[in-house]
């Protein structure tokens, strides 16, 4: 299978490292996908240089999703796929939140296409999103309790 | 559910509530209008009605069993959502499909993006007041849905592409049966195209309608043929292949206007490029050939070896019980469904069940944009507006 998408990620990579080294905690290669990890401060930041950097231009955020690794701690990763339409690259950016306290940094100032996306991942497993111009329920009733895509809550709903 | 005095506050204008059930909402959209006369203020849109929890079904059954869950989503484009998902689990499992099964796949989903397409442009001009239009389109739709019948066994829901290939081997007589297709369906393209792309009405509707610039579209995150009709050439196919696109010659259609016109003349010409894909796949299918992988206690084994070879059967029982684990890891996988990029996030933890299954529906993500494109337009605009971003509610709502 061609893997085009990630061959050039070990120059993001390291384009991030030579901006602020602390900003990729750890580098995941898997089938052929980059996955950089990233400090739960310095999301906002990172993303900002994916996108602001003329060599990255990540102009657009495809899409937003949340894994509950329940009942591990930091129980929560947050997985963002950038993609740059110029350059035809792809890479995923993740970040770790804490169960006790799910919040996180928005990315809606950088992307206005994160807002659906957030509001998606608030609804369905309960993160807060700082900066987030409309933070409400999207798919749910405003009156539901709990989020279901959260791993302790049953798959056949709460009685 | 969002109320109108939170959503719009309290002020001079006029608050209208757009569906859940309306015609042109294509299912169970609302939109909460803040009017001034005739002209929009501000919309809002309010999702949910359709909402059936499908990721979180597919967390609860094994990688096999959530295939018929994702037919559900899209339901004009299932084969696309089938494939999408079946990428994904192969690429968690470092899976190779034969040749001749991916051109099959790139077939059924060219046949299925032309009937995706010809749902959107009949109701789109029923919406703006063309009957006849719809009745044409539906016509050609039940062809492709009978070649769909006589692959999968089903119309819509077909669950026909699996994990390693495909379901069952197709129907004898199935070249004549697509080849009829194909040679009747130019000149039908060409007959919706006299009833529509001369027509002052059409043009009095549409051009100029739901205009937002190229930068604003890549900003909300828009794909397809939205985007494609702003003057970016971004086409999953092309950027990033999948399937054994890369091997085909197909253009990818472009406008410069991004308005609502121009998003139906980038339909009308994709369908003709697809068109042209199909046949290029029908000439690479040869007659004979695997339509599965071999990976015993992945792809289920044949019915014969199943009745001769114990390990087949131990195999079988296997997949059928228990399913199989992917070793841990995450894979998002694009593809190019007729609404824009369709993908599929998995994260496994080595267990027969996926840890987490996530679907970027283009729907959902195109419809953020819809409150800009209408805003300072006609209510009348807005029905057009909500029609040519092409959403189907199973998806949006997932």
């Amino acid at each position: 299978m061609p893997q085009p998408a990630h061959a050039n990620a070990s120059a993001v990579i390291d384009r991030l490292r030579t901006w602020k080294p602390e900003s990729v905690s750890q580098v995941i290669e898997y089938r052929g996908e980059t996955t950089v990890v990233v400090p739960h401060k310095l999301l906002l930041a990172t993303a900002e240089q994916c996108k602001q950097d003329p060599e990255l231009n990540f102009n657009q955020l495809s899409d937003a999703t949340c894994v509950d690794r329940f009942p591990n701690e930091p129980r929560f990763e947050l997985n963002y796929q950038l993609l740059s339409i110029p350059r035809l690259a792809r890479i995923r950016l993740r970040t770790s939140v804490s169960g006790q306290q799910p919040v996180i940094d928005s990315l809606e100032p950088l992307w206005p296409g994160a807002n659906w996306l957030e509001r998606e991942i608030f609804d369905l497993f309960g993160i807060r999103f700082e900066g987030h111009t409309d933070l409400r329920r999207i798919l749910l009733p405003d009156e539901f309790e709990g989020a279901p895509l959260r791993r302790d809550f049953p798959v056949e709903g709460k009685r | 559910m969002t109320t109108v005095e939170t959503a719009v506050g309290t002020s001079k204008t006029m608050v209208l509530n757009m569906g859940p059930q309306h015609p042109s909402t294509h299912g169970v959209l609302r939109v909460l209008l803040e009017l001034d006369g005739e002209n929009v203020v501000t919309a809002v849109p309010d999702l949910g009605y359709l909402h059936t929890g499908i990721e979180k079904s597919c967390e609860d059954k094994t990688y096999s069993q959530a295939i018929t869950l994702t037919d559900r989503m899209d339901y004009l484009n299932p084969l696309g959502n089938n494939l999408v998902y079946c990428l994904a689990v192969e690429k968690l499992l470092g899976l190779e499909v034969p040749k001749r099964a991916q051109y099959f796949r790139v077939m059924m989903v060219e046949l299925q993006r032309v009937s995706s397409h010809l749902v959107w442009l009949g109701t789109h001009a029923l919406d703006m007041g063309a009957m006849s239009v719809m009745l044409y389109c539906f016509r050609e739709r039940e062809e492709i849905l009978k070649i769909f019948e006589r692959f999968a066994g089903q119309r819509m829901m077909t669950s026909y592409i699996r994990i390693g290939g495909l379901a069952l081997e197709p129907p004898a007589g199935w070249r004549e049966l697509v080849k009829r297709f194909l040679d009747m369906m130019p000149a039908r393209i060409d007959e919706y195209e006299e009833l529509l792309t001369k027509n002052r009405i059409w043009h009095g509707r549409l051009k100029g309608v739901g205009y937002l610039p190229a930068e604003t579209l890549i900003a909300m995150s828009t794909t397809g043929p939205g985007l494609r009709a702003a003057g970016v050439a971004f086409d999953n196919r092309k950027a990033f292949p999948y399937s054994s696109y890369e091997e085909f010659d197909f253009n990818v259609p472009t406008r410069t206007e991004s308005d609502c016109f121009a998003r139906y003349l980038v339909r009308v010409q994709e369908m003709r490029e697809s068109l042209k894909i199909v046949r290029q796949a029908m000439g690479k299918i040869t007659d004979q050939g695997p339509i599965k992988s071999e990976a015993p206690g992945i792809v289920p084994p044949q019915r014969e070896k199943m009745k001769t070879e114990m390990e087949a059967l131990i195999y079988h029982f296997k997949i059928f019980t228990e399913g199989f684990s992917p070793p841990p890891g995450e894979v998002y996988v694009p593809v190019e469904s007729p609404r824009g990029e369709l993908g599929c996030f998995i994260a496994s933890d080595g267990s027969p069940k996926p840890l987490r299954v996530h679907f970027r529906g283009p729907s959902f993500v195109n419809l953020q944009a819809l409150p800009l494109m209408v805003k300072g337009q006609l209510i009348a605009d807005t029905v057009a507006s909500i029609g040519t971003i092409d959403i189907v509610l199973g998806e949006v709502d997932r």
